[in-house]
């Protein structure tokens, strides 16, 4: 750990940290009513008078409460209007877009419940509705934030028509998908749904999430956050070897999967051991042609935040080159408590030419963004 | 060395704080039951606003199942990750030894002192009949 006794800086960010893009930027709503005018009425009255059913149980709470108030936000983040962090775009304009001159933030909407809905047809109907708030409440007044298509997976067809529906919309960059869904995501009753996304020419991004009903660790429920908070890493891990060994990029080759808020460090050994099995237990899965990790390298993108923090920094070195520097993408995560400043995430210095491919490279070239 | 007057001692309760801006530099002063702490408003972290965190105790656990509240209301933690610092010490809770807040030293002083000068008093006027917290940089 460093000792740093520096003054709080209240000056703009040095040119070295402007102009990056931002790979888990989180919209918010006001309100649930803000969802109603992209609503049926069919569903706005049943959004009113039923309203979400939830795998997990809980309708208004989360399984595990974090330590910061709006379960999980950063605490200098909320507007002085009283609404939840990440629903003022002004704020968010202040505290990151133009504070740091983003190019692009790319948006994780974690709201309305769509994945993890019962009723998936309500699911489908607060999905679409999810897509067209993104677009009226952030993209069109800031173009430099980009939605992330929300689907129902557990309603192939609506889900494939969301994704055809944003095709070609420039205001939509990815397909979301929770990590945690009823099964893992390389089961064959996912794959048009994946195939779609591919064709369409949407990556897919598995922000950590999702609420499947399952316990969240494959030995069982934790008890604490701190227990919660890195077994994501389990659920990131299971559709990374579902994917791979499914055979999911041999059926669909040009589909890209980008892994956020889930860590990295963990991809390379997960990798080995893959690599590993796949040489015994090939007979199995006798339709991969190549090692697992050959796959991981071509399919998988990372993104940094929470960032890794080895307790010698120089490691982060190496773990990104096992990774290669070109499928790592720089988030923040802004207005999570957990997000990353741009300025002092790394406590390593990077190579010029990786930083200029984490920071902003990469992530223009995924998402096209020219 | 200076010295810079920042509040009359009635303006800044027991467990409250006040934001101040000197020469530059934003520093949170606290009161901890009348004795009174400066810290820097930046978290050795990552940088955060630390002073604008919550107040905590210290809750300590001898074995597992076994907790106590240390020091009520001395430990201030960042409205970002979490980390917790110790007030009087500007000492981190995760790492005491290594990472620590900078901490300037506060006196409680009478006005009718003050007044003698040679002090900045920034925007704090002084009245001969009251004490203030001054900080020294």
């Amino acid at each position: 750990m460093n000792v740093t006794l520096r003054e709080h800086q209240i000056e703009r960010p040095a040119q070295s940290h402007l102009g990056f893009i931002d790979c888990d930027v989180h919209p918010y709503y006001r309100t649930l009513a803000d969802f109603d005018p992209f609503l049926s009425e069919r569903w706005r009255e049943h959004r009113r008078s039923i309203g979400n059913r939830s795998r997990q149980g809980l309708a208004r709470a989360s399984l595990y409460p974090r330590m910061s108030p709006g379960n999980g936000m950063r605490g200098d983040a909320w507007p002085k209007n009283g609404s939840p962090p990440g629903s003022d775009l002004d704020l968010m304009r202040e505290q990151l877009l133009d504070l740091f001159d983003v190019q692009c933030g790319m948006l994780a909407p974690l709201v309305g419940g769509a994945a993890a809905e019962r009723n998936v047809e309500f699911g489908a109907a607060m999905a679409t509705a999810v897509n067209e708030w993104q677009c009226a409440w952030f993209c069109d007044p800031e173009p430099r934030l980009k939605a992330s298509v929300q689907i129902t997976l557990e309603h192939e067809e609506s889900a494939i028509a969301e994704v055809e529906r944003r095709a070609g919309d420039r205001r939509f960059a990815q397909v979301n998908i929770p990590p945690r869904g009823l099964e893992p995501l390389g089961r064959h009753r996912y794959r048009k749904i994946l195939a779609a996304c591919a064709a369409n020419g949407f990556p897919i991004s598995l922000h950590l999430g999702g609420t499947s009903g399952h316990a969240s660790t494959g030995g069982g429920w934790p008890s604490f956050y701190h227990e919660e908070h890195p077994s994501y890493v389990q659920s990131m891990q299971t559709l990374v070897t579902s994917l791979v060994c499914e055979g999911v990029f041999e059926d669909i080759p040009d589909l890209k999967v980008v892994l956020v808020e889930g860590g990295f460090a963990w991809l390379p050994a997960l990798a080995w051991r893959l690599d590993k099995h796949w040489r015994r237990l090939r007979a199995e899965v006798p339709y991969l042609r190549r090692a697992p990790s050959e796959y991981i390298r071509e399919h998988f993108w990372v993104t940094t935040q929470p960032i890794e923090e080895p307790e010698r920094p120089e490691d982060m070195l190496r773990t990104i080159e096992w990774i290669g520097p070109e499928r790592v993408m720089f988030s923040t995560d802004y207005p999570h408590w957990d997000q990353d400043d741009p300025r002092y995430a790394f406590k390593v210095k990077l190579p010029e030419d990786w930083a200029r491919m984490i920071f902003r490279d990469n992530a223009r070239a995924l998402y096209r963004l020219d | 060395m200076s010295r810079h007057i920042v509040a009359a001692v009635g303006e800044i309760p027991p467990g409250g704080r006040k934001l101040v801006t000197i020469r530059g530099r934003e520093i949170g002063v606290f009161n901890l039951n009348g004795e009174f702490f400066a810290l820097v408003n930046r978290c050795p972290h990552q940088g955060a606003a630390l002073c604008q965190g919550v107040i905590v105790s210290r809750l300590e656990a001898p074995t597992p199942g076994e907790y106590r509240l240390a020091r009520r209301g001395e430990m201030l933690r960042c409205p970002w990750h979490c980390w917790e610092f110790d007030i009087r010490t500007g000492q981190s809770w995760c790492d005491p030894n290594d990472v620590k807040v900078r901490t300037y030293d506060v006196t409680v002083e009478p006005g009718e002192q003050l007044a003698k000068g040679p002090f900045a008093a920034e925007t704090v006027s002084v009245a001969v009949e009251q004490d203030y917290v001054v900080v020294t940089l």
